[in-house]
């Protein structure tokens, strides 16, 4: 659940701190000013401990719904009035409550019925990677024993058991105080700038209405106040009017004329609004192009209320694991000791990229046999990767990437869980030159090699991977009692430790993986002496029980094990990307939109999808803000940092040509591309500087690096820190328009936090789709929701909301002007059929069938121009300019109305008998030239006729032409005054009458007319954009 | 999740749902623009041309008989402000009048009922301010005056006269019994049942009179239809020369700054007079020409770039 009030809180941290300080109110109040909490395992006090205080902490529910009992009302209604005129409620009421148990520290040990022990651990924090405590387990008559627990003894809530029945655990955090609920963003009613930009109109209209309403009840006060005409002797006052208080009367002519003239405001555009956005999201799920055979569904449409917003995106956020790439990583070659080892069998389809230069024979080249195997028995030992038994349990897949994964292979009778696919797939790798690892059983390693031989190795040490190291290593024991090493990392880290003349060899092979896009690791090993192995061992021993700088110490200490090793080969992997990433993204980028990669994990994998998926290309110039680029000797982390960012600030925007308006950046021009690289560290530094008054000016470099990045890259990434980054772009100057793309839930906070969210329905279960607004099966079929439908929904929506606006304008400017000359009386030009027929038959449903089938460019034409989608960039039309051209279009049509059909009534025997037109007969004229008027308008602006268009256009003109002659061909006998009796057929009668209506409607449409057609010559280019874009402005 | 996925079918492949309806997609290139805009202004100038000489052909004689002025010959019956006062022009001519008012109550008050709580019939301000000055045209033929016939059928509207509008049954074979229990309303010297002495068809809520004075005029500048000329030597309308109105004032305006005038004109196929119909097909026919024009121009310059490309 969000803090209520930090919505719209411009400083992160401060709302954070806020938000959890609220928390610890509500939930531990006697935790207010401890920067640790302790847990009694199993509640029981422990001996040493002063005195067992049970402390309170709140209670393992947590509260994923929008609403509760209690607070749906009010904050449901604050919602809906968002909407300047929302009159209706959308009734949406979700209380799920989850019961669902969260933090557990695992411990497999079974006498732990009666463990005293205590668990002193932090504060729940959102950092999922971060987890700092220690457990005493108190033991009689000695000194307890204390045991240092970090991120790798913390399950999450929502994680499953894999290869175990059961684990004995203790709770540490529970229901909203949980690291994934505090990464759960409260879902809020998203509202697209469409909607934004019709409460702007509104109010202008409003005000229109208003001061309408305030020149009329003015005028008709100093009118009266004139000798005579306050009270004429044919129309005297009532008793009770004269009575009245003079103030009092103004207010209710002030209201009558607001009532008279409250057509204005187009209460029937929300009905319309709503009716198009929801009809029109069906065009979505129908959309066959999105059905994915292999799933058997489509797309999913989760809100109808963000149709338009699709049309609107300036930045995509992209998860990288299962959304750019498909999380399926294969073995695609190593090398050993220089040769190549290419396994190619049937099941490797070639990709584009994949194909080398480098002849194949080289296979024939090979390493010697002990090289070959010593390589390959790295590659079965040198990993943390688990056996699943076959036919276990089908594995829940709500995981968080980065942290699990796992390959589900039918074909293979031997399933691997690792916390990266990477491993699996060198562990296959192995498998597949013969050898296999057949398990971890109580520290000691299995392998099958060639000879079909079981080896053993004791695993002594895991030395594990992490980012700034990049590296990870195993010491093992052989069976022989040799202590080896193995050690397998990116290039950069393995290179400077082994020896130069390997790296010759090798560093080739690894440069041209890397080129064609693969993840590419070195592995390297080392022998140890007894000696050597009981230094190490000892010092991994002791900085792994420290509690304060364990990670430095334990850096430092891997550090100083991981040298003079020999390097032997190194591996290409290839985490296949999804169908069509690479056009798709080169579509958004086109289309202007800024493409960022948010992704849990490392760098180098991060980077090298970016530049398969050409995000980056190799002319791109990337600037890296990472752990790594911030050590430096002579500086302080955040100094480093304010030095970076202002060095790349200065290279990216300040160097950089001006960027033209419009255009936001050319990618066929020959500037210089850059790229930019953070890392969820680097970012949390950035975004929770020590100093806080640094947060902003750090946050505005930040920012406008980005904006002049073709690409930006964020690995590393907490959930939160996504949403974080998010939520950042979208408050950013101009409030671009945002979308968030993922799969996993650990992209749930993100697609709650964008304008738009999109989920794939992926690998990675419902979660992201769930909280998404719309769903579809693959990556590539964005282009087409974004490209095609959402610039279409725009286009639609847009006109429909200027029509709307335009089509009441100049429906009740007549009645304004009538004012002036009927004394300021409150007479209606329009008889109250009309009036309330307007907006309901006879102009509704052109616009609507308009707005829900326009096409003014084809589906195909917008796909293959991604261009296309720039000129509708910045809600082009829906700005203020294209909202006066409609009003002023609105405004001259009144007048014309009105003053056409005023001027022929300067003499109103209009018919050839001598017989007068009365004030209904110049309302049915007025009106009759409105309807048809606004309706030819609409179909001027109707770019694609199909038949329903012409149902609804021509149909509605005649409907109209039918209930006029119905309504007055009859005497109603429910109404008083049969006030348009014969009047529409008298007026056919009149040749006069029907002239002016000719030339009024001609008239109002030729400046539409005019613009269409000379705005048309500007150049060659432009013709075939041109030719399609149906508004003049 | 395995029930969704066998639920959710193929979407269907119809051309509405995939968007791929067959569509006309017109295109306003020059090619037919500047033609239709040429023929349309042909058309609207020779409309406009019959429209204005139209117009011309139709003979109108005005007078402003308010009175306000001194030397108006009406000026007496202002001064005395009362009713029954007649007042006589003569002008040499050519059957309209105008009356300036402006009023637009739209239900009966406070003219539904008088001070006994008596309805009145017909109610309302509108019937209740019923025009009620009286003309009377005579010819001057050699010194004698000669009454020209004033028709005053068929004046209103067929369809209030017929339909609309209804008088109540008789009661007793006598019409004016049907009104019983009801008053007149406050301004009218009359009841309603008493309005036209010499023909008893035109009484009651079906005097022609009142139902011109009912289709309530849309401008506070109009105009209403008195009588027509039709009958007798006068059939082919007023000969030249001399004549006298013979005006019963009855209707005060001063009040209110409103003016009374009487027309006297023929009409035409158009209706009355009105040039404004005539000059705007005239300026809108011109103004599509100049503006095709102006397009083959602009078309000329960027060498029919469209049509090419169209062709």
């Amino acid at each position: 659940m969000q803090c209520p009030n930090c919505s719209n809180c411009p400083e992160r941290r401060r709302v954070q701190s806020r938000c959890v300080r609220r928390r610890r109110l509500l939930c531990g109040g006697d935790e207010k000013r401890v920067d640790s909490r302790t847990i009694y395992v199993g509640h029981r006090p422990c001996p040493d401990t002063e005195a067992f205080i049970p402390s309170k902490f709140c209670d393992n529910r947590i509260v994923s719904s929008k609403y509760t009992v209690w607070n749906f009302l009010p904050k449901n209604l604050f919602e809906q009035f968002r909407r300047i005129a929302n009159f209706y409620f959308l009734i949406i009421f979700l209380v799920q409550v989850s019961e669902l148990s969260s933090f557990i520290i695992c411990n497999t040990e079974k006498d732990l019925q009666a463990l005293p022990a205590t668990i002193e651990c932090e504060q729940p924090q959102p950092d999922l990677y971060k987890f700092v405590g220690r457990m005493h387990i108190y033991k009689p008559e000695q000194e307890p024993a204390v045991r240092s627990l970090g991120p790798e003894n913390l399950l999450l809530k929502g994680a499953t058991l894999k290869n175990t029945k059961k684990i004995y655990g203790v709770a540490v955090y529970t229901g909203m105080e949980t690291k994934m609920a505090l990464n759960y963003q409260g879902k809020s009613q998203k509202r697209s700038a469409v909607e934004k930009s019709i409460n702007a109109f509104l109010l202008v209209y409003l005000c229109i209405l208003i001061s309408k309403a305030v020149v009329c009840t003015t005028l008709k006060y100093v009118w009266q106040s004139k000798e005579g005409q306050d009270e004429p002797w044919y129309n005297q006052k009532t008793q009770k009017e004269k009575d009245t208080n003079m103030y009092l009367k103004m207010f209710t002519d002030f209201l009558s004329f607001m009532v008279l003239f409250n057509f204005i405001i187009p209460v029937s555009m929300y009905v319309t609004v709503e009716m198009q956005k929801f009809l029109g999201s069906f065009f979505i799920t129908w959309d066959k192009d999105f059905f994915d055979p292999e799933i058997q569904e489509g797309a999913l449409v989760n809100t109808s209320d963000l149709n338009e917003e699709l049309g609107q995106v300036e930045y995509v956020f992209t998860d990288k694991t299962g959304t750019l790439t498909q999380n399926n990583m294969e073995f695609i070659e190593c090398c050993i000791d220089g040769f190549q080892y290419k396994h190619r069998d049937t099941r490797c389809e070639l990709d584009g990229f994949t194909v080398t230069d480098e002849p194949v024979n080289k296979l024939q080249q090979k390493a010697g046999q002990e090289k070959e195997e010593l390589f390959l028995r790295a590659l079965c030992l040198c990993h943390t990767v688990q056996v699943k038994e076959a036919g276990s349990e089908e594995v829940l897949t709500d995981q968080v990437d980065g942290i699990d994964g796992m390959q589900p292979q039918p074909e293979e009778e031997r399933g691997f869980i690792a916390s990266s696919p990477d491993e699996i797939a060198l562990v296959r790798g192995a498998m597949e030159y013969g050898f296999t690892f057949l398990g971890l059983e109580s520290k000691s390693m299995k392998i099958k090699n060639r000879e079909n031989n079981i080896e053993e190795y004791k695993l002594l040490h895991v030395l594990n991977f992490d980012p700034v190291r990049r590296r990870m290593s195993v010491i093992v024991q052989t069976k022989s009692g040799e202590t080896l090493l193995f050690c397998k990392g990116a290039d950069s880290s393995i290179f400077p430790r082994v020896k130069p003349e390997e790296v010759d060899r090798i560093r080739m092979h690894v440069e041209r993986n890397a080129t064609e896009g693969y993840r590419t690791l070195c592995v390297a090993y080392k022998q140890l002496s007894a000696e050597e192995y009981a230094v190490a061992d000892t010092g991994l021993r002791e900085a792994r029980l420290t509690l304060q700088d364990r990670e430095q110490k334990l850096m430092a200490m891997y550090n100083q094990v991981e040298t003079g090793m020999s390097l032997i080969g190194a591996t290409a992997v290839e985490d296949r990307l999804q169908e069509e990433a690479a056009e798709t993204m080169e579509a958004l980028q086109g289309a202007g939109m800024k493409v960022w990669v948010l992704t849990g994990d490392k760098m180098e994998t991060a980077k090298s999808t970016c530049y398969a998926c050409r995000l980056f290309q190799r002319g791109t110039e990337l600037l890296e803000l990472t752990v790594r680029t911030l050590e430096d000797g002579r500086l302080k982390r955040e100094e480093k940092l304010l030095e970076l960012l202002r060095d790349y600030h200065r290279r990216a925007v300040q160097d950089a040509p001006p960027v033209k308006a419009g255009v936001t950046r050319s990618w066929s021009t020959a500037n210089q591309d850059y790229g930019f690289i953070i890392d969820g560290a680097t970012l949390s530094l950035m975004m929770n500087p020590p100093r806080e008054a640094d947060a902003s000016q750090y946050r505005s470099l930040f920012l406008q690096i980005c904006q002049n990045c073709t690409a930006v890259l964020c690995c590393r990434m907490a959930p939160l820190q996504k949403a974080q980054i998010v939520k950042m772009v979208k408050n950013s100057k101009g409030s671009p328009i945002t979308l968030s793309i993922g799969d996993g839930a650990n992209d749930v906070s993100m697609i709650l936090e964008a304008h738009v969210g999109i989920g794939i329905k992926g690998k990675e279960g419902r979660q992201a789709v769930r909280n998404s607004d719309y769903a579809i099966p693959k990556l590539k079929h964005l282009k087409k929701l974004l490209l095609a439908h959402g610039h279409l929904y725009y286009v639609r929506i847009a006109h429909l909301v200027q029509y709307f606006f335009y089509k009441n304008l100049c429906f009740i400017l007549p009645q304004f002007l009538y004012q002036f000359f009927c004394g300021y009386s409150q007479q209606p030009l329009y008889d109250a059929a009309y009036l309330t027929m307007y907006n309901i038959c006879f102009t509704s449903m052109p616009i609507l069938a308009y707005s829900l089938l326009e096409q003014h460019i084809s589906m195909e034409i917008l796909l293959d121009n991604a261009a296309l989608y720039r000129e509708i960039a910045n809600n082009a039309m829906l700005r203020w300019r294209p909202f006066l051209y409609w009003t002023v279009l609105g405004i001259f049509q009144g007048l014309l109305f009105f003053f056409g059909v005023r001027f022929l009534f300067s003499n109103p025997a209009l018919q050839d008998n001598g017989q007068v037109f009365g004030n209904w007969s110049y309302g049915t004229i007025v009106f009759t030239v409105l309807v048809f008027t606004v309706t030819l308008k609409l179909a001027l602006d109707t770019r694609h006729w199909t038949w329903i268009n012409h149902f609804v256009i021509w149909g509605s003109l005649a409907f109209y032409v039918f209930f006029s002659f119905f309504w007055g061909g009859i005497i109603w006998p429910f109404l008083k005054q049969q006030r348009l009796y014969f009047v529409f057929a008298n007026m056919l009668s009149s040749v006069s009458a029907w002239l002016v209506i000719i030339i009024l409607i001609l008239l109002s449409l030729l400046p539409e007319i005019l613009l269409v057609v000379l705005r048309k010559p500007r150049g060659p280019h432009s013709r075939q954009v041109y030719l399609f874009l149906p508004f003049p402005f | 999740m395995k029930n969704e996925g066998e639920a959710a079918k193929r979407p269907d492949n119809t051309a509405f749902t995939q968007q791929r309806l067959p569509a006309w997609q017109p295109i306003l290139s020059a090619g037919i623009v500047i033609p239709s805009f040429l023929l349309i202004g042909l058309a609207f100038i020779g409309i406009g041309i019959g429209l204005f000489l139209t117009s011309q052909t139709i003979q109108v004689w005005e007078m402003d008989y308010t009175g306000f002025e001194k030397d108006s010959p009406c000026f007496r019956c202002t001064i005395l402000s009362n009713q029954n006062c007649t007042c006589e022009v003569t002008f040499s001519l050519s059957t309209l009048f105008s009356v300036k008012s402006s009023y637009f109550p739209s239900d009966c008050s406070p003219y539904a009922y008088d001070s006994e709580k008596n309805p009145i019939v017909p109610c309302g301000a509108i019937a209740n301010s019923i025009f009620n000055d009286t003309f009377e045209l005579y010819q001057i033929i050699n010194g004698t005056k000669k009454q020209v016939p004033l028709d005053g059928k068929g004046i209103s509207w067929w369809t209030d006269y017929n339909i609309k509008y209804r008088n109540p049954s008789s009661v007793n074979s006598s019409f004016a019994k049907s009104f019983d229990g009801t008053v007149k309303p406050i301004n009218w010297p009359k009841p309603a049942y008493e309005l036209d002495l010499t023909d008893p068809n035109n009484n009651g809520f079906l005097n022609q009179d009142f139902l011109v004075w009912m289709r309530r005029a849309a401008l506070p500048q109009f105009r209403k239809l008195y009588r027509r000329i039709t009958d007798g030597d006068y059939a082919a309308g007023l000969p030249a020369g001399n004549y006298s109105l013979k005006v019963h004032y009855n209707y005060p305006v001063l009040s209110f700054d409103g003016r009374k005038k009487v027309v006297f004109s023929n009409v035409s196929w158009m209706g009355g007079k009105n040039d404004f119909l005539g000059i705007a097909y005239l300026v809108v026919g011109s103004l599509c020409v100049v503006m095709s024009v102006v397009m083959l121009v602009v078309y000329a310059k960027f060498k029919f770039s469209d049509d090419d490309d169209d062709a």
